[in-house]
């Protein structure tokens, strides 16, 4: 019976979610026009470049288009899991997470089903990216639209995680303009998304480090090897370790009698 | 039961058969040939054959391989199978690019700096004759009706058409500058040749020895010094052909019916030479500056890999 409830809980998260996501074209549209104008605008601007050096997954020269398409994918994935947050700030504000709040079942459940609500938004989103990406001749082996699916679903719940992890800090939506300058620029740009790392090596140890260890790099690298049908463990450990951290300090931050919600006061 | 298993059995050993293909690879500056795997993307192993290796082709019935060994002034044969070299034709002086007669017969081999043509009776392992060619000969090919023997003279800009029976130049056809690499049509109608410095390609009619077009190699937004054609092949249908661009590091795919440049596909570095798996499924590059072969699936017309061979990668062939 129990079992229950957290479904129908979960469906109608999840529904609200997709609903939302769905009557708003114009946010469904930006969502797929965003990184479509990096493959078709700037990733132009270097097709021309004589090919890129060969590393693993990749077996052969490829196009730069090629090589940022599983970086466009990821900030898809980061893109919406911040999305997400900023829905929960605003939701706190407008005074609808309180009716959620009511809901006689755990908080982190409830954290979790937002989350998984999320991912699943940011899983369409990237599977119409990569149908249009095909059209563009940016193909990868048949088993690839498989294999991409567990490692979108692990990435898509660490970014929606660092999401939650964010919208817990957040205080009010005006806040939010920080957030693209202090986490989703940097991340972005100090990853694997736009350049290999031997690249960033050559210009900067530092930067090479930082974005060996950006989780956001991982989740990249994650998504491009599974892509082409492959398994990156590394990858898949680091983005999951990540993905734990993150969760527990957002269900940690949204404990009303411990995390930042007793500093709001609420 | 038993003659179940043992058929399915003969056909799975059939079909593996079928499917081993070989590679040879000669390494300009390594002094030695590659051998690779092309099914499987690997390098197998490298032999020494000796100094400067360029041009190479195998028999017809794919037992000896030939190779132009440029320093040392020779063609050396060397067994396809034990790998061993089991003679060596007087090739005349720096053999770089040679051609094999359709009856497997003789061999044609351009000597750049003495601007000359050598016929080989490779039985005899004797020179026929030396013809008397444009300056620095470089692309040489015979017609698969034994007809014609052509030969690109890189510094006169022309296509010399020798007559296998006489053994003399019949007629000229002036080309763009310096041509480079020459392939007929399996059907002998037609005669494609490169142009490296002019970044063309031309397609003679052979019965007339003119022009019938000519098509500028242009890759959006790769500068025009990159452009520099080299290898060109056709396949046996007639419904493809392939170049091979050079600095631009790419093969471009030609409609060999409508002569429509139809794709450009990203291969290694400077690719010179090109040439089909036995079965024509697959097509292989050189790249001499990365120091690789591309595998290109022609179903697809996808490059599938790129394996590292060793330095300056120059000629290539496949046998069964």
């Amino acid at each position: 019976m129990i079992i229950l409830y957290f479904w129908r809980v979960m469906l109608g998260i999840t529904n609200r979610e997709l609903l939302r996501f769905l009557k708003q074209k114009e946010r469904f549209i930006s969502a797929l026009v965003r990184p479509l104008i990096w493959l078709f605008v700037f990733a132009a601007g270097f097709r021309a470049t004589l090919g890129l050096a060969i590393i693993p997954p990749y077996e052969t020269y490829i196009l730069y288009e090629v090589y940022i398409a599983p970086g466009l994918i990821g900030m898809i994935q980061l893109f919406n899991g911040m999305q997400s947050s900023l829905s929960m700030v605003y939701d706190r504000e407008m005074g609808s997470m309180r009716i959620l709040m009511v809901c006689p079942l755990p908080r982190w459940f409830l954290l979790i089903c937002k989350l998984i609500a999320g991912t699943a938004v940011s899983i369409l989103q990237v599977y119409v990216f990569l149908i249009i990406a095909w059209f563009y001749d940016i193909q990868a082996p048949e088993i690839g639209y498989l294999s991409i699916f567990p490692a979108l679903i692990l990435s898509g719940l660490m970014l929606g995680a660092l999401g939650l992890l964010m919208s817990s800090l957040i205080k009010q939506l005006e806040n939010f303009a920080g957030v693209m300058n202090f986490v989703i620029f940097p991340m972005f740009f100090m990853s694997t998304a736009l350049y290999p790392l031997w690249k960033i090596k050559e210009s900067s140890l530092l930067l090479y480090n930082l974005a060996h260890y950006n989780p956001f790099s991982q989740a990249v690298e994650l998504i491009r090897f599974a892509w082409y049908g492959q398994f990156n463990q590394s990858a898949f450990i680091y983005t999951l370790v990540a993905f734990i951290i993150f969760m527990s300090a957002a269900i940690f931050g949204y404990n009303p009698s411990k995390g930042m919600m007793m500093k709001k006061g609420r | 039961m038993k003659q179940i298993l043992l058929s399915v059995g003969l056909l799975l050993l059939t079909v593996t058969i079928a499917k081993a293909e070989t590679v040879f690879v000669t390494l300009e500056k390594d002094n030695a040939i590659a051998i690779v795997d092309p099914i499987k993307g690997k390098l197998l192993k490298t032999i020494k054959v000796g100094q400067r290796p360029r041009g190479i082709m195998i028999s017809n019935d794919n037992k000896h391989l030939y190779i132009a060994t440029s320093d040392d002034n020779t063609i050396r044969i060397i067994d396809s199978e034990t790998l061993k070299e089991i003679g060596q034709l007087p090739s005349g002086d720096d053999p770089e690019t040679f051609a094999l007669s359709p009856t497997g017969d003789r061999l044609y081999v351009s000597n750049e700096d003495d601007n000359l043509v050598t016929v080989i009776d490779i039985a005899a392992k004797k020179v026929i004759k030396s013809i008397k060619v444009g300056v620095e000969p470089e692309g040489i090919a015979v017609s698969p009706d034994n007809n014609w023997v052509v030969s690109a003279s890189e510094t006169t800009n022309m296509i010399h058409w020798i007559n296998t029976k006489t053994l003399e130049i019949v007629e000229n056809t002036l080309v763009d500058p310096r041509p480079r690499a020459v392939h007929f049509s399996a059907d002998s109608q037609q005669l494609w040749v490169t142009s490296e410095i002019a970044g063309t390609l031309t397609i003679i009619d052979v019965s007339t020895k003119k022009i019938i077009k000519n098509i500028a190699l242009k890759i959006q937004g790769v500068s025009r010094d990159k452009i520099l054609p080299v290898g060109v092949v056709i396949d046996k249908l007639g419904n493809y052909a392939y170049v091979a661009m050079g600095s631009a590091n790419r093969v471009a795919v030609i409609n060999a019916k409508t002569f429509e440049v139809e794709k450009f596909l990203l291969v290694g570095q400077r690719v010179w030479n090109i040439a089909f798996s036995p079965d024509q499924k697959r097509l292989y590059t050189t790249n001499g500056t990365s120091n690789d072969i591309s595998i290109i699936d022609l179903s697809s017309h996808k490059v599938t890999k790129s394996v590292g061979v060793g330095r300056y990668p120059w000629g290539i062939v496949s046998k069964p």
